[in-house]
């Protein structure tokens, strides 16, 4: 695997649009290719050499393409957005849309993200060192298809409308979270590990939410229905098993009514 | 205005009966002419295939449940809105394109003239302000008349010249073009949650039934010698088994004589006909009904249809079905938008998508395509895909080439998921035939012309019609033989001519030409009961001001007007 | 003599009442009466007459005050202002034609501005919901002749809509409806006791903050589950009544406002009250509506709509694509986080309705202001640019909360040599097209 190293040495006074800073858009290419490459700000066409030191070149394919960022990434949109393969560590917090509808590869953020990261990632690797804001894992407007595949992991918490529309895939918050995790949840599984304001699995359909502190206020749509021994991350303990939203619609497998379950770790 | 002059091209043109003979036509003043001067300009069409411009006959591209599903559906163009280099605007939307890109898309084809199929008179002012916006093509818009209360009041009472009066006034009042008709009585129905999924239910409280109103409708079309004819989207849309009702429907323009001036001869257009040839009981024994319903069309020459091909996309259902779209909606749980119009109509969209690892959807496609190949009287069938409903409009370079080429279409079919069951319960496997390019051209120009009234100046190159005219890089004496190059081909016109301007050349957009919108006015004896009725409805049950109805003129700057006089019918 | 203009359509809120009667001088100059209109509407037509009005734009001095310029020289200036401006904010539009609309936006395209209208702080969170559930609606005319069950919830239209309940949704006589308020059952869900909740049969006292639960436990009750004994302060045996009565109607409708949209969770209030109405739909006829408030935010929506395909928070700064996203290219987000470089505000007054942050960020970028009056937003602007009154001086189309589109009708002369807005975005649409064909500013 071949390593492109990208060293902020500009900070852009707007935001910086980074559609190209992935692997897939790397592959193939040496430094100097990199640094011509094409950034927006706003209206403005910048190249990535004009915001980057870039050292290294990259492997012939996305997946023998690894890119380390170091210097401050906070104004930065869509690092990792719609890699397929490879590997991304950056070493700051960036903006939004970072590993936004990410299909593989390792991506590894060492800070925080804002909001809008994850979106509609269907496979790979994506962890947060840092917290992360609102729409983490969500899907796009309008869209109906969420998180569906891969494994997304946040160290410290996460905003509101976490993992909004969720079809698949993991998601583990060590931290906690604001209001409306899970809405509309059609299938995959969240764990959080802290506490969750309100609004947990409102309108979810199908999928599973473990919950290892408290909910501060529960959805009406929710009852008990027993108690449960499970292993979830690697922590066994005894879970209460709600199921719900029994205000919303589920389908029927094999004539019987299939419902998402939010576990509640005792 | 400049000449122009297109050599060497292989002409295909139904209306001189030309089968792809090497001719030059002429253009001048925005017509096509005998012959032009020396200075003409000279547009080398050597191996080419020139035809008139196409005519979209079936297409809801603009007004409030367009525009509903646009701006509901930013998933639709997240990643799909560009600006191409050039005068054109940012072009953005796969299953409903924006304004702008409906124009181009359009004119890149070779059309040069679309149908808004259904609008709402209350939402007329909307329907025109899109149309306005929309470049390039030609456009008119068929109001929505088959869930009127004054219609269905009229109706039930046999008053055929108050229906024609009301029809003439609306027309005037909306800027509209003919009669369509969408799951007669259903819509009104609807309003109350119901439905009328037979051509005999009766309409909650107006005590009349879906077979009497088209019956009336068709009468009144007639008495006023309309360019169209009544325009029907049937009742029991998208059902297994629906294909009866079908083939019932039509059996109501049995002994109704075509009388117009434009030289229409059907009296209904029955439109989407795929989704209304269905066999089975359920969506597991679902099969084709495209033979029960062809069989039929062939033999009945006062009726004309289009297919609604399947395009196998994500698209966006929409129609003024209002019950259809929620029943779609409880099969397949995406968003559900849905407008009820005072009065008159409904509307619903759904997205869809038609999977083609699902059967029912690959069968969808079949009888789509059926339907097409087993037409006997190519100027009697048109080709659509109702867009949005059964896939977008931009698709009609591929649907051309599944129908032009067996070995394409035999390609989709037999990778399909489930192919076996799908070959099993549908004809298209055993049909042979393939569209010529001369057939494309009755299906496409000269046929919707005749069937909207517009023979005089669309669908044809004789000296005198429009100079709309769509040169294709294609050589028919060496047809390309695989999907994609069709598709590139009939995607890209390598000139569009509208009224004599160059709009489209090399498959780029050179020009915005001067769009017109196309009304219907129909003169029609002074008519006291109507002007009462209409003045109490709108002082009692409208929402709003009988003088803040109607279109204004500057909605429609370019207008072109056709006037009929039924004033001695 | 004076004369009457009928069939005049108000210019203030989204109800777009086109039943005003106005009566003006010989002259064509001086509205001297208005009739049919609430008092807020009748009061927008005043402003017209009002002394001090504005009539030349005006450009702010180094010293702080503003100086009179002419109509060029504002134009010049706002057109050099957008052409170097890498990102800017266009917010407004709710007070204009959608003809004017369409001039904005080609501006817009060229210069790589972002379109936004006051959604964005009204009624955006319902059209998020949109699009993400869709909606069952209908037209007003349709709760006039058919409604049996109306809700109000979280809004108050005896004070925000005035005419709203006497024109479609309490008390008008409709054809199936001939019974008129007597006919329906009127709910109102509220936090507090409204002047709306007076007109009710049933009013639900809703704890701040738990509308979706609420929201929620009614879609569980409809279903026939089991539900906690209170939710959101409201007992569970009410729930249940009320959903019985709900089917038991034969058309019900759902009016909800900021109370659901600007309340914890948003969005979410609107999407589950849409599943609601849905989920209401397999037991009778049942439809939702949101209350839109300013004049023609919903044709700034529709026009959007159409040219590129999203509602609101339009993001064209990169001029070869469209993009929407909530919370990222919507005005105050745009504004807090500085991601703009310039403020073109037209017709809406941000001023008087953003956050105080947001405004503090806006008020250190170059800012142009476009807007009949003087208001908290020219306060802030570089160049304030008077205009004539749309609905008022100049006619142009306008969209009522049910998107039904009406013309609207000059009454009256706008004071001589003023411009109407699309005569001044003509203008700097043009002296764009000559800065960008010389190479930019």
């Amino acid at each position: 695997m071949e390593t492109v190293t990208l060293t902020v040495k500009q900070v852009p006074d707007l935001y910086l649009e980074c559609e190209n800073v992935n692997p897939d858009a790397f592959a193939g290419k040496t430094a100097e290719q990199i640094a011509k490459m094409g950034a927006y700000q706003g209206k403005e066409i910048s190249t990535l050499g004009e915001f980057f030191t870039i050292a290294g070149n990259a492997g012939a394919t996305a997946a023998d393409t690894k890119i380390v960022i170091n210097g401050d990434c906070t104004k930065m949109k869509y690092i990792g957005a719609k890699m397929t393969a490879g590997e991304v560590v950056v070493n700051s917090a960036c903006d939004m849309y970072t590993g936004s509808w990410m299909k593989g590869g390792k991506l590894t953020v060492n800070g925080d993200v804002h909001s809008f990261c994850a979106l509609a990632m269907a496979g790979g690797e994506f962890t947060i060192n840092g917290n992360a804001g609102n729409y983490l894992g969500a899907a796009y407007r309008g869209d109906w298809r969420g998180m569906s595949g891969g494994v997304l992991r946040v160290k410290g918490n996460a905003g509101s409308d976490v993992a909004s529309f969720m079809t698949g895939g993991t998601m583990i918050i060590d931290g906690d979270v604001d209001i409306h995790l899970g809405t509309h949840m059609e299938g995959g599984k969240i764990i959080l590990k802290g506490n969750a304001n309100r609004r947990v699995g409102g309108q979810l359909v199908k999928g599973e939410i473990y919950v290892f502190g408290k909910i501060n206020v529960m959805m009406p749509g929710y009852k008990p229905s027993g108690e449960v021994d499970l292993e979830v991350d690697g922590t066994k303990a005894t879970f209460i098993d709600y199921t719900g939203d029994l205000g919303e619609r589920h389908p029927k497998r094999k004539g019987a009514t299939v419902y998402g379950h939010l576990f509640m770790k005792k | 205005m400049s000449e122009y002059i297109i050599k060497n091209g292989h002409v295909f043109d139904p209306v001189q009966g030309i089968k792809g003979d090497k001719k030059d036509i002429a253009v001048k003043d925005g017509k096509i002419v005998e012959k032009v001067s020396s200075s003409a300009k000279v547009i080398d069409a050597k191996d080419k295939t020139v035809m008139a411009g196409a005519l979209e006959v079936h297409a809801h591209v603009a007004g409030p449940k367009v525009n509903a599903g646009r701006w509901y559906r930013p998933e639709d163009k997240h990643f799909d809105s560009h600006k191409k280099p050039g005068i054109t605007r940012i072009e953005g939307g796969k299953s409903i394109p924006t304004v702008f890109k409906t124009g181009y898309e359009y004119a890149r084809m070779g059309f040069t003239f679309a149908m808004e199929a259904a609008m709402p008179p209350l939402y007329a002012r909307h329907v025109h302000e899109e149309i306005h916006d929309t470049p390039i093509i030609d456009e008119a818009a068929l109001p929505v008349l088959g869930n009127n209360w004054f219609i269905m009041e009229y109706l039930k009472n046999n008053e055929v010249e108050n229906t024609a009066a009301y029809i003439s006034w609306l027309m005037r009042q909306t800027k509209g073009y003919g009669v369509k008709v969408v799951n007669p009585g259903g819509t009104e129905a609807w309003a109350w949650g119901l439905n009328c999924l037979t051509i005999h239910d009766p309409v909650p409280y107006f005590d009349i039934t879906p077979a009497e109103i088209m019956t009336g409708l068709m009468t009144a079309n007639e008495y006023l010698g309309l360019p169209h004819s009544m325009h029907v989207h049937q009742n029991d849309l998208g059902n297994p088994g629906n294909y009866k009702t079908t083939i019932e429907t039509l059996q109501l323009a049995e002994g109704v004589k075509p009388k117009n001036t434009f030289g229409r001869e059907q009296v209904m257009h029955s439109t989407h006909l795929q989704f209304h040839s269905y066999k089975g009981t359920n969506w597991g024994d679902f099969e084709s009904a495209a033979k029960e319903v062809m069989d039929y069309v062939n033999k009945q020459k006062n009726i004309t249809i289009d297919t609604g091909n399947v395009t196998l996309d994500e698209t966006t259902t929409m129609t003024a079905d209002g019950p259809f779209e929620h029943h779609l909606h409880g099969l397949n749980h995406l968003k559900w938008f849905n407008v009820d119009v005072e009065l008159e109509t409904a509307a619903g969209v759904v997205p869809y998508i038609y999977d083609p690892n699902i059967s029912v959807c690959a069968k969808q496609w079949c009888i789509g395509l059926e339907i097409a190949l087993m037409a006997k009287d190519p100027m009697r069938c048109f080709i659509t895909t109702d867009h949005p409903n059964a896939g977008p409009f931009t698709r009609y370079p591929r649907v051309y080439s599944w129908l032009m080429s067996k070995k394409v279409r035999d390609e989709r079919l037999n990778t399909f998921k489930n192919a076996d069951k799908v070959i099993g319960a549908t004809y298209l496997a055993n049909i042979d035939r393939e569209i010529t390019l001369y057939e494309l051209a009755q299906m496409t120009r000269a046929g919707p012309a005749k069937c909207l009234g517009l023979m005089k100046d669309y669908g044809g190159l004789k000296a005198g019609m429009n100079a709309d005219i769509a040169i294709y890089d294609i050589n028919p004496d060496k047809f390309p033989s695989d999907g994609p190059a069709i598709e590139k081909a009939f995607g890209n016109a390598a000139y569009l001519f509208k009224d004599g301007r160059i709009c489209v050349e090399g498959g780029k957009v050179v020009d915005m030409g001067q769009k017109k919108t196309f009304w219907v006015d129909a003169k029609v004896p002074e008519n006291k009961q109507v002007m009462h009725d209409v003045r109490e409805k709108f002082l009692r049950y409208y929402s709003v001001n009988e003088n803040n109805y109607p279109v204004p003129e500057s909605y429609a700057p370019h207008q072109h007007i056709i006037t009929v006089d039924a004033t001695k019918a | 003599m004076p004369k009457d203009v009928t069939d005049v359509i108000c210019p203030f809120c989204g109800t777009l009442c086109d039943d005003v009667v106005v009566t003006v001088s010989d002259d064509n100059k001086t509205i001297l009466s208005v009739k049919n209109a609430c008092a807020i509407g009748a009061e927008k037509f005043n402003h017209q007459r009002l002394p001090g009005r504005v009539k030349r734009p005006r450009m702010r001095q180094p010293d702080g005050t503003y100086k009179e310029v002419s109509y060029d020289e504002a134009i010049d200036w706002t057109a050099k202002m957008l052409v170097k401006s890498r990102k800017t904010l266009m917010y407004g539009w709710a007070s204009t034609s959608c003809q004017a609309m369409s001039i904005g936006h080609e501006i817009a395209e060229k210069v790589g501005g972002i379109v936004d209208n006051c959604a964005t702080v009204c009624h955006g969170s319902s059209l998020i919901a949109i699009e993400d559930v869709g909606v069952p609606s209908c037209t007003l005319g349709e709760v006039k002749n058919r409604a049996d069950r109306v809700i109000f919830w979280g809004c108050n239209p005896a004070h925000a809509h005035p005419r709203h309940m006497s024109r479609y949704s309490i008390f008008p006589r409709g054809f199936f409806t001939v019974k008129g308020h007597k006919g329906r059952k009127i709910y109102c869900v509220d936090c507090r006791y409204t002047d709306t909740a007076k007109c009710a049969d049933t009013f639900i006292q809703v704890q701040q903050g738990f509308d979706y639960e609420l929201l929620d436990a009614f879609r569980t009750a409809a279903r026939g589950e089991a539900l906690p004994d209170t939710v959101g302060g409201v007992p569970k045996e009410k729930i249940y009544e009320v959903v019985e009565e709900l089917k038991g109607g034969r058309f019900g409708i759902i009016f909800f406002g900021m109370g659901l949209t600007h309340t914890m969770g948003r969005n979410h209030n609107i999407d589950e009250a849409i599943c609601l109405t849905r989920d209401m739909n397999d037991f009778t006829k049942f439809v939702i509506m949101a209350m839109r408030g300013h004049w023609n935010v919903t044709g700034s929506g529709q026009v959007l709509g159409w040219q590129y395909g999203f509602p609101y928070a339009v993001d064209l700064s990169r001029r070869d694509q469209a993009r929407h996203q909530t919370g990222e290219t919507t005005s105050v987000d745009l504004l807090n986080r500085n991601e703009v470089e310039a403020c073109f505000y037209i017709a809406t007054d941000p001023g008087a309705h953003f956050p105080i942050n947001a405004m503090i960020s806006s008020s250190k970028k170059p800012t142009v202001t476009i807007d009949p009056h003087i208001n908290c937003t020219t306060e802030i602007s570089d160049v304030h640019i008077p205009v004539a009154m749309v609905g008022v001086e100049v006619g142009g189309c306008a969209y009522r909360m049910d998107n039904v589109p009406i013309e609207t009708r000059k009454v009256v002369e706008p004071p001589e040599g003023m411009l109407t807005d699309e005569e001044v975005l003509t203008k700097i649409n043009n002296r764009v097209d000559e800065l960008l064909a010389k190479g930019g500013a």
